[in-house]
């Protein structure tokens, strides 16, 4: 086979396990605290990847320079961390923390249903696409490899920019350890005077934005229309239970698993693309219940 | 050699640093009833989860009625035989007492069939006499999370004694049943299962229990088994006064 | 025989007269009673504590083999329903191996991703699905009989009343069964039921396999009385309205399944005109209402009715509620 499409399908998959991994972190990272999945991430990446492509769109037609793309991704993330994941949490998942599993799934299954229509109202059915920040950074030659400056380096940096920004802020900083001390033991936590609910409510947010971030990125590579935000909280799911729920770093792995898997499907078996990962979640899963990372739970009788 | 009801052979596990068991040698033979007694954290609870395959020991085999059940799950011990009441009482807290039993009686059935209601199996009668038997027959109809723990952990050896076993392992039987009633109760229970053939196995930590009821008994001290005999040599031994009798009483 | 059970007779003895009372709401009722026995597949597995959200993938798997089978030359009723449930049950049993392994979270959403790989694989290959534009489903005949298409769908009608008191019959003689009785403890007590000799998993998948010859039996009524089978089937929005009818019919009871399944539709024909674009976000918000407000749904409602009323008659109360909830 031509090395330039083993080239090819290497960056693809790179520049989309980048992507994928920025939503899957933020999926991950509010389970590990909360303990809750949120079926509505999907459509927080939806909104994030509408808000960067409508606004764009009009301020770019209005004159105003390109590179203005950039900031307001960072903008696009932060309104959907904190006008729509502080409220989900603060108004909801804070009602329901202690009621059974199941429940949880249904609340956050109710907001994903809510959102998805929300998205509808604002942004009707027709698919935007604005491409100016990709444009702008112009196609860099590897290996006699065409392609583009923002998602083969831009994407790929800004992934691992927050997976070790993260590692350092759970670590290092007096908040990080607040989270990592409330994720261990929240009893204890509050007991030393920890507020656990300002805890869940920050990691919430943050986990939104990230969700946010992820839909700004990809928004100048694709098109956004209808129906990516259920896509895309199936795909994370799958990165996050490849990877064990709660897991950031395995995320970034299973991230790289899949998203290299789904671009060599591409130019191979282009039928399959869809289902690669899927496939790639139920091989690990077979295998390993608990995903790569995840430690099996012990039931003490 | 007569073939023992239950054989733990060399049983070998650790939690992190912590050995729960050290080389464990143990014969548990038909009919004699055996209390296993030892300070708190010695790997009493742990040796019954492993007789019972919840889990597996590092090194070692355990035996019921001569065949090696090291590596089955519990599922596969209990249909051979081996039924378990828990320490904390493990019971299907949606369901009445009564209803707990029927779902215990139609799992040893192995009951299919859609069309045969659950309250038309033919053993209520005699699940109503394990309740009486356990004293529990006034609160048949409540659901079981209504009830007192101790209630509930009479209940779930009545689910445990459903299934008809050879062996019966209980995880201190009467801890939080009331003291007034320990003995009434245990009275009653070792008659039963004198009656049904029923060998018995108890961890326990009341010591009048222990003299009364167990015909034989093994101190299980920082995952070894250190001593067994006759409930008056080992209740009176100075070893067992000074690790055992002395932290409960303390 | 109480209040309790007058009424729900008498319901059933209204729907039955609809074609002659109401023909307008015919082919609106026979969609909801098949939905309804879909929603029994969801409300199945509620009762063992799990949730799923997707599955409409044996909605659409049971439509597109009935839709196969009406292309063939053996495109009868009877025929279909027979192969279209009867693929329903075997991706069921597939499906189910690998999905009873989990529960709550991984259970619901690996359920989800499966429908999305089947909806996906629909889109596709469309020289064999017909893509996104579906496959179309002739009337079949009725055991050899060709009939017109206003007998036709008054026979459906009843045969999908039919088959909702039929298999709600079966799934209640189910739950109050021993096998069934051991099934719903998966959402109690695993550690026990193992205790018991039992194994949780196969336990959980004969209901699970029950729960998508369900879904499956209201898949193909559907199809047939559409005459079209689509992706839309097996599309995650068909399985949270699955979920939705389950939780507002009451989790976890039956005859809630069909008092919700019949009341979303007529209210959806009517309201669908003023709220067709925010029909998600209603629904979404109505089931937020009751989960967190009126957990027990319609069924718990007519309940805690029926108890206040029956209180007034004899004193002796209900001892505990018929309708076991999910979230108690």
């Amino acid at each position: 086979m031509d090395y330039t499409i083993v080239l090819l399908a290497i960056f693809d998959g790179l520049s989309y396990a980048a992507l994928v991994f920025m939503v899957a972190v933020g999926l991950t990272l509010i389970f590990g605290v909360l303990r809750i999945l949120n079926v509505a991430h999907g459509s927080l990446y939806a909104i994030g990847a509408y808000l960067t492509a409508s606004i764009g769109g009009a301020i770019f037609a209005a004159g105003f320079a390109p590179i203005l793309a950039f900031p307001l991704m960072l903008i696009a993330a932060a309104l959907v961390g904190i006008l729509l994941g502080g409220p989900i949490e603060y108004l909801l998942l804070r009602r329901i923390y202690h009621k059974p599993e199941v429940l949880q799934l249904l609340v956050t299954f109710a907001v994903f249903m809510i959102l998805e229509d929300v998205q509808r109202l604002v942004w009707g059915n027709q698919p935007y696409f604005e491409a100016s920040a990709l444009q702008m950074l112009g196609n860099i030659q590897v290996f006699g490899v065409y392609y583009t400056v923002y998602q083969l380096i831009l994407l790929p940096v800004v992934a691992a920019l927050t997976l070790i920004g993260l590692r350092v802020f759970l670590r290092k900083t007096l908040t990080g350890r607040l989270i990592t001390a409330v994720t261990e033991d929240r009893e204890a936590a509050q007991s030393i005077g920890i507020d656990a609910n300002r805890v869940y409510l920050l990691t919430f947010v943050v986990g939104a934005g990230l969700a946010g971030l992820g839909g700004a990125l990809a928004s100048p590579t694709t098109s956004v229309l209808p129906g990516i935000g259920a896509e895309m909280i199936v795909l994370s799911f799958a990165v996050v239970a490849t990877a064990g729920l709660g897991r950031i770093e395995g995320a970034a792995i299973a991230a790289l698993l899949i998203g290299l898997g789904r671009s060599a499907a591409t130019y191979t078996f282009p039928e399959l693309q869809v289902l690669v990962p899927y496939l790639i979640m139920l091989a690990v899963l077979l295998v390993r219940p608990e995903g790569l990372f995840g430690s099996p739970a012990a039931r003490k009788i | 050699m007569s073939t023992h009801l239950l054989e733990a052979r060399d049983l070998e596990i650790r939690f992190g640093g912590v050995v729960a068991a050290d080389g464990v040698n143990l014969t548990i033979d038909e009919g004699k009833n055996l209390a296993i007694i030892g300070p708190n954290g010695a790997g009493k609870t742990t040796f019954l989860n492993i007789c019972t395959g919840w889990l597996k020991p590092s090194r070692g085999q355990v035996f019921f009625l001569g065949e090696d059940v090291t590596r089955l799950p519990p599922r596969k011990i209990v249909q051979r035989g081996v039924a378990r009441a828990f320490q904390i009482p493990q019971l299907f807290s949606e369901h009445t007492a009564m209803e707990n039993l029927l779902i215990a009686v139609s799992a040893r059935e192995g009951r299919q069939s859609p069309f045969l209601q659950m309250e038309a199996q033919p053993e209520r009668d005699e699940m109503r006499e394990l309740l009486d038997l356990v004293g529990c027959a006034d609160v048949a109809d409540a659901r079981v999370d209504a009830l007192s723990e101790g209630r509930r952990k009479l209940v779930d050896i009545a689910v445990a004694l459903a299934l008809k076993p050879r062996l019966l392992l209980m995880d201190e039987p009467t801890s939080g049943v009331a003291s007034s009633e320990k003995f009434e109760i245990m009275d009653i229970l070792v008659k039963a299962l004198a009656r049904a053939d029923v060998t018995s196995v108890f961890v326990e930590h009341d010591m009048g229990i222990v003299k009364n009821y167990a015909d034989e008994v093994a101190v299980w001290n920082a995952g070894e088994v250190q001593m067994r005999g006759t409930p008056d040599e080992i209740l009176a031994h100075p070893d067992v006064i000074r690790d055992v009798i002395g932290e409960e009483a303390a | 025989m109480t209040i309790r059970h007058i009424l729900p007779a008498i319901a059933l003895l209204l729907i039955a007269t609809i074609p002659f009372t109401a023909p307008a709401l015919q082919i609106l009722l026979t969609l909801a009673l098949a939905k309804a026995i879909a929603v029994m597949g969801v409300t199945l597995l509620l009762r063992a504590g799990q949730v799923s959200f997707g599955h409409a993938l044996f909605f659409g798997i049971a439509a597109y083999a009935a839709a196969f089978v009406a292309a063939s030359s053996l495109d009868d009723l009877v025929v279909l329903l027979i192969a279209g449930t009867l693929g329903a049950a075997v991706s069921g049993l597939i499906v189910g191996l690998f999905v009873v392994r989990y529960r709550g979270i991984f259970f619901g959403m690996l359920n989800l991703a499966f429908s999305m790989i089947f909806w996906s694989v629909l889109e596709k290959f469309y020289h064999y699905t017909g893509g996104a534009d579906g496959l179309r489903l002739p009337r079949p005949s009725v055991l050899g009989l060709s009939l017109e298409r206003a007998p036709f769908e008054l026979l459906l009608f009843y045969v999908t009343l039919g088959l909702t008191v039929a298999l709600g019959w079966f799934v209640l003689r189910f739950l109050g069964s021993p096998v069934g009785q051991l099934f719903q403890t998966v959402k109690t007590n695993e550690t026990r039921l193992e205790y018991l000799g039992i194994s949780a998993r196969t336990t959980l998948l004969k209901g699970y396999v029950l729960s998508a010859a369900l879904c499956g039996t209201g898949g193909i009524l559907v199809a047939v009385a559409q005459g079209i089978v689509t992706p839309s089937y097996a599309y995650w929005i068909r399985s949270g309205e699955m979920v939705f009818i389950a939780v507002l019919g009451g989790a976890g009871s039956i005859p809630g399944a069909v008092v919700g399944a019949v009341a979303y539709e007529v209210v959806r024909a009517y309201a669908a005109a003023f709220a067709a674009d925010i029909w998600q976000l209603v629904l979404g918000v109505f089931l937020l209402a009751v989960i967190l407000f009126a957990p027990g749904g319609l069924a718990g409602i007519y309940e805690g009715l029926a108890n206040r009323l029956s209180r007034r008659d004899a004193p002796s109360a209900n001892r505990k509620p018929a309708a076991k909830e999910v979230h108690s």
